[in-house]
């Protein structure tokens, strides 16, 4: 294994390759591949939003643009991350004066240390489960992240009272937080849009906060490729891609590996979940 | 308007029914009286009546949303709520209205009257001004069904904490039909009223199922046995010459069942009956199906009066000669009961009396259960007979022992995106039996549980990938997949294609080991119709 850098060329077959910023989580990245002057480039899982964590997503210029669509509908438009953060520590002090302790759920990798650099530790200490302090170790030397302290068997009860847990979603539910009693949970994803979303988790709070592209985003990056030829993958493909045609773009959709057999929607959700 | 709409997003920001109750009551402490009915009146589901069809909602919304109308549609399929979508697919705006919820009503009422191009700028504007959860609130009140995980009873249960009346009283004085246009909070909450208390039911007390065979239950001798029977568990109120009948969803539903109001006359005052309402007919007790068409409904006709007439089947009495019985033994309360059926009973009363049987052994009662669905019950139920009437659900006195639900092996056909909370999964699934030929599966049931949300995970994802064609919201599948449905009852129907009408249906098991020719046919479906005895 060889590591690159965003933008740099590497030939394979008389095929040139380069990687550039996808913004999604740290290290994202979007393949662009030439050949014979046609360019296409390949998004893998993208935002548009700057988070500050990760390096912020680029447009590239292309022929044909292989996008994800995760978030392919108009139901879904993000706030900027700044307003959110704001919603989420102010949860957080609510809970507090009332005597509770929070709890926030999201993927070990990503969304995790996204919700890490914006929590407000002026209110209180945070908490993070073993499976996000693990990933986040590593990924503390690369961006600058508050002090967190790890959950352990030693860690007693009364320690988490007005304090906040960052867990990940199979946390929910299961006999580790039980410690954490009284709690208030929520979310933050860009599934919890939907109303029903946050009630189907039978979670108390949802915050609408994603590491995808909004529906905006989406035709904004489409836009800005200058592509003629768009094919989504992941998500509401086949009415992005309907939606795509009418708008004179030759769109057509690709049914990915990645999404396995199974619960195609499910899946997908549940790792977005973060 | 504003505090509203805070309350909805409080309400949806917790999973607690005490905190929704919590921000209920400080609501009831603070709104204005006028927004307080209007509150009240909502969440008990008497709306104004809808000033705009769906159909111009979803046009206008597309119009501002700037988006086609087939993906307006397609938006609303996911989300699964109209106004959630409208909510959603309109540009934001973070402006709050100061007008009241009061007048966001008046004006609404007003608006039915209008033009067309009135009522879409009236829209237009308030979609546009409003924030999401105001916006969410307005088409909400617009559509109709106020669905928002508030029941009245919760309701109901704050505002006595608001107010420091009697939730039974409250429960009482938000029946029947006020008018949130005309009555003032005075009038319909806060104002003493005798009949408040005259109407007040008691708790009812409900049976646990038996959790493994009746032997356990000790000496046979101790108890009594009764059918259960399969209806509305109801409270008859005979006090003052008045007559209440309160559903054990502490609904009172007098007005449901006038054929009732013989017991006036017939019933001395201070009596209160616990009982079964059953659709009663030629001397044969109906099934639940028959019962269906006169539930739901406010206003009752002649007609559904005579092909649905109602009898009242009593098995315990509370309040005897204007005093609570409760703690006497049960079987105490049975010879009151007997007592008063013999005095009082006659052709035309709608007034029967559930049996009680006893058993020299529990074989013998085994045997009575097996008969169950001949005589229309559902089992058995099993009364302690020194038991006072307890209150709620409460161990030990009283148990159902039901017959085993009837089960047929059935092919999954259609699925639709479940509502609300299953919005995003398949799971709600019609299921098809075979016709006489085999060759075709007709639709019998539709069933949205009893698989774990795994089954749920992996059959939606099989059925996105074998969908043969799209009706909107409603997918045809490839038939594959074979289902153990369960049932309570049974009956003939003519509003259901496969002429068959099932109570409860609920998948008891995926039959994975099944193919679709082993499948069961419509024939075997009606073989299992009972041949009901003529009763009493």
């Amino acid at each position: 294994m060889t590591g690159k850098e965003w933008c740099e060329t590497f030939v394979i077959n008389n095929v040139k390759f380069s990687l550039h910023p996808a913004g999604h989580i740290i290290g994202s990245s979007q393949i662009r591949v030439e050949h014979k002057g046609e360019v296409w480039v390949f998004t893998g899982d993208y935002k548009t939003e700057d988070d500050g964590i990760a390096v912020p997503y680029e447009p590239v210029k292309c022929h044909t643009f292989i996008t994800e669509s995760t978030f392919g509908l108009p139901a879904f438009k993000w706030r900027p991350q700044a307003e959110v953060f704001t919603d989420i520590n102010n949860w957080w002090a609510e809970n507090k004066a009332e005597g509770k302790t929070s709890i926030i759920f999201g993927y070990s990798l990503g969304k995790a240390q996204r919700l890490l650099r914006y929590l407000d530790t002026d209110i209180g200490k945070i908490y993070t489960h073993g499976a996000i302090e693990n990933m986040t170790e590593v990924i503390r030397p690369l961006t600058s992240m508050p002090v967190t302290t790890r959950v352990t068997r030693d860690t007693k009860k009364e320690d988490f009272i007005g304090n906040i847990v960052v867990a990940p979603p199979s946390a929910h539910g299961s006999t580790w937080i039980r410690k954490m009693v009284p709690y208030v949970t929520a979310s933050a994803s860009g599934w919890m849009t939907f109303r029903g979303a946050r009630r189907r988790r039978a979670i108390d709070k949802g915050f609408v906060l994603s590491d995808h592209c909004d529906w905006q985003g989406l035709l904004e990056s489409v836009k800005a490729t200058g592509a003629e030829k768009i094919i989504s993958t992941h998500g509401y493909t086949d009415i992005f891609t309907r939606f795509l045609l009418e708008q004179g773009y030759d769109a057509r959709t690709e049914a990915t590996q990645y999404e396995g057999e199974l619960g195609e929607e499910n899946k997908k959700e549940e790792s977005e979940e973060n | 308007m504003k505090a509203f709409a805070q309350l909805i997003k409080k309400i949806d920001s917790t999973n607690k029914t005490n905190v929704k109750v919590d921000a209920l009551t400080q609501y009831f402490q603070e709104a204005s009286p006028k927004d307080k009915v209007w509150t009240i009146a909502i969440l008990s589901h008497r709306r104004p009546p809808r000033p705009v069809n769906t159909t111009l909602l979803r046009t206008w919304a597309t119009e501002l949303a700037n988006i086609p109308l087939w993906l307006f549609e397609e938006s609303y399929h996911i989300v699964g709520d109209l106004a959630e979508t409208i909510a959603l697919v309109i540009p934001a705006s973070e402006d709050s209205t100061e007008k009241s919820l009061t007048q966001f009503l008046e004006e609404m009422i007003a608006l039915k009257k209008k033009t067309e191009e009135e009522k879409r700028e009236y829209l237009h504007e308030n979609w546009t001004n409003l924030n999401y959860y105001e916006r969410f609130v307005f088409t909400k009140l617009i559509t109709g069904s106020f669905r928002i995980g508030v029941s009245q009873k919760l309701m109901t249960r704050a505002l006595a904490k608001a107010t420091g009346i009697d939730i039974d009283v409250l429960a009482y004085k938000l029946m029947g039909n006020w008018d949130p246009k005309k009555i003032s909070f005075q009038e319909l909450i806060l104002e003493e009223n005798a009949a408040d208390y005259l109407s007040k039911p008691y708790p009812f007390y409900l049976a646990y199922a038996i959790e493994d065979k009746p032997e356990d239950l000790g000496d046979v001798n101790n108890w009594y046995a009764e059918h259960k029977w399969d209806g509305i568990r109801s409270q008859v109120i005979i006090r003052n010459e008045e007559l209440f009948v309160w559903s054990r969803g502490e609904e009172l539903v007098t007005d449901k069942y006038p054929e009732f109001e013989a017991f006036v006359s017939a019933l001395p005052n201070g009596t209160v009956l616990d009982g079964e309402i059953l659709p009663y007919k030629k001397n044969t007790i109906g099934t639940f199906n028959d019962l269906q068409t006169r539930i739901g409904r406010k206003n009752i006709t002649k007609a559904q009066l005579k092909k649905t007439p109602v009898i009242l089947k009593a098995y315990d009495i509370l309040e005897w000669d204007g005093k609570d019985i409760r703690d006497m033994a049960f079987a105490e309360r049975r010879k009151l009961l007997e007592k008063l059926y013999a005095e009082v009973k006659t052709e035309e009363l709608p007034l029967h009396l559930s049996e009680t049987i006893e058993f020299s052994n529990w074989e013998e009662a085994a045997v009575e259960r097996e008969r169950s669905r001949e005589v229309m019950s559902e089992g058995l139920m099993l009364k302690r007979k020194d038991s006072p009437y307890l209150v709620g659900r409460k161990k030990g006195d009283w148990w159902k022992w039901k017959v085993d639900p009837l089960t047929i092996d059935a092919v999954l056909t259609y699925a639709m995106r479940g509502h609300g909370r299953r919005s995003n999964l398949f799971t709600d699934y019609t299921f098809g039996l075979w016709d006489d030929d085999k060759e075709e599966l007709v639709t019998f049931a539709k069933a949205y549980s009893g698989l774990t949300d795994a089954e749920f995970r992996s059959l939606d994802a099989w059925i996105k990938k074998n969908t043969l064609e799209r009706f909107g919201p409603v997918r045809s599948v490839t038939p594959h997949h074979v289902f153990e449905i369960a049932f309570e009852g049974i009956a003939l129907s003519k509003r259901h294609k496969s002429g068959v009408a099932t109570r409860f249906p609920r998948m008891l098991r995926w039959r994975k080991d099944k193919k679709i020719e082993d499948a069961n046919t419509l024939e075997d479906l009606k073989q299992l119709i009972p041949k009901p005895e003529k009763g009493e």
